[in-house]
């Protein structure tokens, strides 16, 4: 458990340090309450990987619309109503058989928001920042993912401004589910790449 | 720039953490109200929206700075480097104030004069038109600069000094290395340059293929 206040001449504990800065820029009006809640409301509330298990859903049951996701993902996404920051310029992958996608930031934890939300925090792990680049096959594998010999991997290092989002393979025995039911089967796990979508 | 944020191929991490199941947003009440600080106080800072700048702050932070308090300590840290820069805060002034806080009596420095960038970016976001043509093309072999620099890029470590292949040729953008430092945006063409993992890792590299979107100037052709 972290110490929330810390003793008498040590520094003092992170979570004391925020509410200081709160303090020094509210009091001097240059920060307004009201859009530090707004900001926090938005992401915890609206924007989340829900939006992407939808865009996922919808290709899956919609080949045209499947067509146009993989062409231009950001239009084909903004379709669906899901746009705003770290999504500008959205290019979505598609995971097969035979072909596996999985995507970090090395640099820093640059992430598809408008469709994934805030990331989480395996993604913000040192560790799979540093590793995925140079051993996916054994990083997937600890996460649970094993790949045969024979699928291909690339690894998608976002290093601009371009976020990716990974089109996972639809469960065989899903044939008789509606894009509504789809929609709870697919994880963020799976639209970063690092697990694949599970029949229910 | 070669700090404790370029993270890609760094040893020493131990295993990675599988995913939790419903993990929420915000752990701790105190990481939502870090996040949202932080993403307010780039205007503040630095007049307008300046993306590049932020990670450039991220990026200078010492180690502990950067990792012991997590990714949203790492942001709270990074604001705070981004005020004082700006003398928009006195440096130490947020540790004053936290530990009058929990009941100390201990003098917090005065407001010094701000020292705000004189910026604004010529439009939202990053995506920028450029009147010229790309000048590599899809399928062409490239090679990335071995580029140490100073202040900030977006070229990795691991990525410096290799040969690649142009995937795909995305939109021009910000760039940057200039950016960051309020020195112009300097839009530029990104390319998808795709690198064998033997070409970046050696010849005992198990076998797969990164991408990594690269910057214009950070390329040069192979022949």
């Amino acid at each position: 458990m972290t110490p929330t206040h810390g003793g008498p001449g040590e520094a003092p504990p992170v979570a004391l340090r925020t509410e200081a800065l709160e303090q020094l820029l509210t009091e001097r009006g240059l920060i307004d309450p009201k859009a530090m809640n707004e900001v926090i409301t938005t992401y915890e509330t609206n924007v989340g990987p829900l939006n992407g298990a939808k865009v996922v859903a919808r290709a899956w049951t919609d080949p045209e619309y499947r067509r146009r996701l993989l062409r231009d993902g950001t239009t084909a996404i903004d379709e669906l109503g899901f746009s705003g920051r770290q999504g500008e310029h959205i290019v979505v992958v598609e995971n097969t058989a035979t072909t596996h996608h999985v995507v970090v930031c090395t640099l820093c934890s640059c992430y598809p928001w408008p469709v994934l939300g805030l990331p989480p925090s395996w993604y913000k792990d040192p560790a799979y920042r540093a590793r995925v680049v140079k051993e996916p096959r054994t990083v997937l594998s600890e996460m649970g993912l094993e790949l045969g010999d024979d699928v291909r991997i690339t690894v998608h290092d976002s290093t601009s401004e371009v976020r990716w989002l990974v089109l996972p393979e639809r469960p065989a025995g899903t044939e008789h589910l509606s894009e509504e039911q789809l929609v709870p089967l697919v994880t963020r796990e799976a639209m970063v790449g690092v697990a694949k979508v599970a029949a229910p | 720039m070669d700090g404790i944020a370029d993270l890609g191929g760094t040893p020493g991490w131990g295993p990675v953490h599988p995913p939790r199941r419903d993990e929420p947003v915000f752990e701790e009440p105190w990481q939502g109200r870090a996040f949202a600080l932080t993403s307010l106080s780039g205007r503040i800072a630095f007049g307008g929206v300046n993306l590049d700048a932020f990670r450039h702050a991220l990026e200078r932070l010492d180690r502990a700075a950067y990792l012991d308090d997590g990714y949203y300590g790492r942001w709270l840290n990074g604001a705070e480097l981004m005020l004082t820069d700006s003398a928009v805060l006195a440096p130490g002034a947020i540790h004053a104030r936290a530990r009058n806080l929990r009941g100390e009596h201990v003098e917090e420095p005065p407001i010094p004069e701000p020292a705000v960038p004189d910026y604004a970016p010529s439009a939202e976001g990053s995506l920028r038109s450029v009147d010229t043509a790309p000048a590599f093309a899809v399928g062409e072999r490239v090679r990335t600069k071995p580029m140490s620099v100073p202040g900030h890029t977006r070229l990795p470590g691991y990525a410096r000094g290799h040969t690649g292949i142009v995937e795909a040729v995305q939109p021009a953008f910000v760039l940057p290395d200039t950016n960051a430092h309020f020195q112009g945006e300097n839009p530029q063409y990104v390319y998808s340059v795709r690198f064998d993992s033997r070409e970046l890792w050696g010849a005992d590299a198990e076998p797969f293929a990164v991408t990594a979107e690269l910057f214009e100037n950070y390329l040069e052709t192979t022949s």
